[in-house]
């Protein structure tokens, strides 16, 4: 059931949710495996920064009731290394496209997420990448706060737009804005986003969450995480993620791709049934990293509405 | 090193044991590959895996292998959270979701060194597996909090036991049982896995020392294979660690201090 997203060819609708896969230190635990039975369709980056970023101090994970708030903080080695070793390493993996092969070349298209916090950063991002055969898309998290207004770029309309529009010649690559769910009104950012020249849209990022430290002092109010709050996935924001998907895909034009607590084929198919052309999965795949595959598997073999095919046929194994 | 089967798979759990407050849950695992001792699995319950306290658990829970046993893996268990609760619970023919070995594991000592093996509470379980590997001249020391708690050291062969109430064996900390080893000899490799301020001062005095470390480090993570970074200790000179994929076995030389959060997913 091959799928056309902005020009790409895809085996598959189920790719991974940016930050929730590392290909690189998949293939450490898991070898040759990764690369016979890689489970996406396409792979995502983690959010690649200019400059290199540490991430945040621990602890960076509470469990929540049926999900997980994270606090991560976006590690990554920085845009340069980013492309003088994982690209190459990504490419054994079998991992971006390979120069010169063409049509036939059987990789998994990378799509690369960047993150800036001005608009002149994120020029730089997208020129350096837009150099690179091996990526086949760009992904722009602008869950970041402005540097001038403090405010999250994606979280204002007339930002949004403003900052796409601004960047959107830098690339000739299809060019994906990953929404936030923390704001008003999540269908008039996507339209910002549209207008601005984006050609996808995905959704939904992580809802802003925190939790207070369980031995904190007496009437206290000490965070738990050491980014001090964090981004809530898993099942629990899973009805969110499909009102926000469902509501995007009726007000824009361009394709979306809906994620949010995808944990079987029928989740799968209701964010495909409100409007999402691809789905991505993300905390689920920490569970079992193979997933995605399954899942993929299981909407090829036809999902009839509203049955819980993943949940009932998970001891069938991966 | 051999890799872990791509994908979780589910194990059928033979026997779970009682070994003071702790409990050893046996698991057949005909499928898994050869354990390095150090490596750890990441389980959770087929059956009731959520709807606990403050409705969790979600992810599963990362253990030691504690021994290999023909076609049967071994992990030391204590109920501390509403993930060990329910992995407590589990009876023979129940099912198991596990993902492993990750990580990386212990090195054999050097020629000339003996193994000074140290441990504290639920944490000598990796240290199990490595003295069933070990040829070689071995000393275990074992702290606990309790003489309950100190029936764990049934897991390993010959050990001194320390507790922190006196009831059981020296009284005091394991720190001062290594103290004592490393004065009569101190051509040793340590291997210690234990809670946070024991590994510190394990630590601290083979710094102080020179005695080369190996630690074992927990972390609460949620996936057990690089993905989610969620697992970070403070690297010497700066940046992180990540304890599934960079460890769980660290060379004590790589840390400044040991700064591991408690108080993860249990």
């Amino acid at each position: 059931m091959s799928v056309e997203f902005c020009g790409l060819t895809l085996a598959h609708p189920v790719i991974n949710g940016s930050g929730t896969f590392d290909a690189i230190a998949a293939r450490r635990a898991f070898g040759e495996q990764l690369r016979e039975r890689f489970p996406f369709a396409a792979y995502v980056s983690k959010t690649i920064t200019l400059e290199p970023r540490a991430g945040n101090p621990p602890p960076r994970l509470w469990e929540a009731p049926a999900g997980l708030i994270n606090s991560i903080g976006l590690p990554n080695k920085g845009l340069y290394d980013y492309v003088r070793e994982d690209l190459p390493a990504l490419g054994e993996i079998g991992i971006g496209a390979r120069p010169g092969a063409g049509g036939t070349d059987p990789s998994v298209p990378l799509i690369t997420n960047v993150m800036g916090a001005s608009a002149e950063e994120l020029a730089q991002l997208l020129e350096v990448c837009n150099e690179r055969t091996e990526i086949a898309a760009l992904e722009l998290n602008v869950s970041c706060p402005n540097v001038k207004t403090g405010l999250d770029i994606g979280a204002d309309p007339r930002q949004l737009e403003a900052v796409v529009s601004a960047v959107r010649g830098r690339t000739d690559k299809p060019l994906i804005v990953k929404l936030t769910p923390n704001t008003a009104d999540v269908p008039d950012c996507a339209l910002a986003a549209e207008h601005g020249g984006a050609d996808a849209v995905s959704l939904i990022n992580t809802l802003r969450a925190t939790a207070l430290a369980p031995r904190r002092s007496p009437g206290g109010s000490e965070r738990w995480l050491g980014g001090g709050s964090g981004g809530l996935s898993g099942p629990a924001i899973r009805p969110v993620a499909l009102a926000q998907v469902a509501a995007v895909a009726a007000r824009v034009k361009i394709p979306v791709i809906g994620m949010g607590g995808v944990q079987s084929a029928a989740h799968a198919r209701d964010l495909l049934d409100v409007g999402a052309t691809l789905v991505a999965v993300g905390t689920e795949s920490f569970r079992d990293p193979t997933v995605a595959a399954r899942i993929a598997r299981e909407l090829a073999r036809g999902v009839p509405a509203g049955e819980p095919i993943g949940a009932a046929r998970e001891d069938s194994g991966a | 090193m051999s890799h872990a089967p791509f994908g979780r798979r589910q194990l059928t759990v033979t026997g779970i044991d009682e070994l003071g407050v702790y409990r050893v849950l046996r698991a057949a695992d005909p499928h898994g590959p050869p354990v390095e001792p150090g490596q750890f699995a990441m389980l959770a319950a087929v059956e009731r895996w959520g709807g606990g306290e403050g409705d969790r658990p979600y992810v599963p829970r990362a253990f030691s292998i504690a021994r290999q046993q023909g076609e049967e893996s071994h992990f030391l268990l204590e109920d501390v959270g509403p993930g060990t609760q329910r992995l407590c619970e589990l009876g023979p023919g129940d099912r198991l979701w596990a993902l492993g070995p990750l990580g990386r594991g212990f090195t054999a000592p050097t020629e000339g060194r003996r193994a000074l093996l140290v441990g504290g509470g639920v944490g000598i379980a990796p240290l199990a597996i490595l003295q069933d590997t070990l040829a070689c001249d071995v000393t275990v020391l074992l702290g606990f909090r309790d003489a309950a708690r100190a029936e764990g050291a049934a897991l390993l062969g010959g050990a001194q036991v320390a507790t922190d109430d006196g009831s059981s064996g020296h009284h005091g900390l394991v720190t001062e049982l290594l103290a004592a080893e490393l004065q009569r000899d101190p051509r040793a490799v340590v291997y210690a896995c234990g809670p946070a301020p024991m590994l510190e001062g394990v630590r601290a005095m083979c710094e102080h020392s020179a005695i080369p470390a190996q630690l074992a480090l927990e972390a609460g993570m949620a996936c057990g294979f690089g993905a989610c970074y969620g697992c970070v200790v403070p690297k010497r000179g700066g940046g992180y660690l990540r304890v599934c994929v960079d460890g769980p076995v660290i060379d004590a030389a790589e840390l400044e201090h040991v700064d591991v959060h408690a108080g993860a997913p249990a």
